[in-house]
């Protein structure tokens, strides 16, 4: 009984770090609240759906920036689609990056793109991270 | 402090609160080719009572109707393959569909946003559909 309460506290604090430090947003929530008996992994089948398509993207614009010139526009293009997959599942460092990643094509800053992305992929990879873990620790048994 | 309190009481308490769920079910139709926001935006429309089914572009949303179907309303994304939201709106109201047809979109573009309006549409918003913008429309088909 100890050992629950303390994995739940421990689980608790996990999720509440992810919102502390900046990198959910209140549209996680709205996909917990959403989370039933019928769909009880259904924030995680998100999640991982937003997976496949953000490593795509990732791959997809990391091959763009490598072009020389930059094609400002397919990069916002690209960087459109990753904002709108981040937004749906509350990552709000990463939406935030992509946001100044595309202001920066719209300026033609190439330079301003490369930075951004640089930290865009590092908060990714971070949040994937930490969301793995957090999953790995809600599982029944765990 | 966001987050701090989790979800389940709120969600309980919304979803005993909602006018839909007390009464006949509707449906709704979510047309959209990305299976994340298909599966986020079902969700949203279930847990309020609606009845849902989806598509993956405009074309299949389109033969739905053909085909016999009817909704009381329909969430559709303007960029799709196949067939986009504006040509698969314009070609609903063609059909006479008199369905509440409501875009759903990432597009910032006042100038993109209109030309979705005006194939028809009833309402237009960004994505991803919340609470917030469902409950209302909800609450009109209520009404009506």
């Amino acid at each position: 009984m100890e050992r629950n309460q303390q994995l739940r506290r421990q689980l608790a604090s996990m999720r509440q770090s992810l919102f502390d430090q900046g990198h959910l947003d209140e549209q996680f929530i709205l996909l917990e609240e959403l989370q039933d008996d019928a769909n009880p992994n259904f924030v995680e089948e998100v999640v991982t759906l937003h997976y496949r398509d953000s490593a795509r993207l990732i791959t997809t614009i990391e091959r763009a920036l490598e072009k020389s010139p930059l094609d400002f526009n397919k990069l916002d293009g690209y960087m459109h689609q990753f904002k709108g997959s981040s937004t749906s599942i509350g990552a709000k460092k990463v939406k935030a990056e992509s946001t100044q990643f595309r202001e920066y094509c719209e300026a033609g800053n190439g330079e301003g793109c490369m930075k951004t992305f640089q930290l865009l992929k590092r908060d990714y990879a971070t949040l994937r991270r930490k969301l793995e873990a957090y999953f790995q620790q809600a599982l029944p048994g765990a | 402090m966001i987050g701090a309190e989790g979800a389940s009481s709120s969600k309980k308490a919304r979803i005993s609160e909602n006018p839909v769920s007390k009464n006949r079910p509707y449906f709704a139709l979510v047309v959209d080719d990305d299976p994340m926001i298909r599966r986020i935006h079902s969700m949203i429309l279930k847990s309020v009572g609606f009845k849902v089914e989806v598509a993956e572009n405009g074309k299949e949303a389109v033969d739905l109707f053909r085909t016999g179907a009817k909704f009381h309303i329909v969430f559709i994304d303007m960029e799709m393959p196949v067939m986009d939201g504006i040509e698969a709106t314009k070609a609903m109201r063609a059909m006479k569909v008199e369905s509440k047809i409501v875009g759903v979109t990432s597009r910032n573009s006042e100038t993109e946003r209109e030309v979705f309006m005006q194939a028809g549409l009833d309402l237009c918003y960004t994505k991803p559909l919340t609470m917030a913008k469902i409950v209302p429309l909800l609450e009109e088909l209520q009404k009506n």
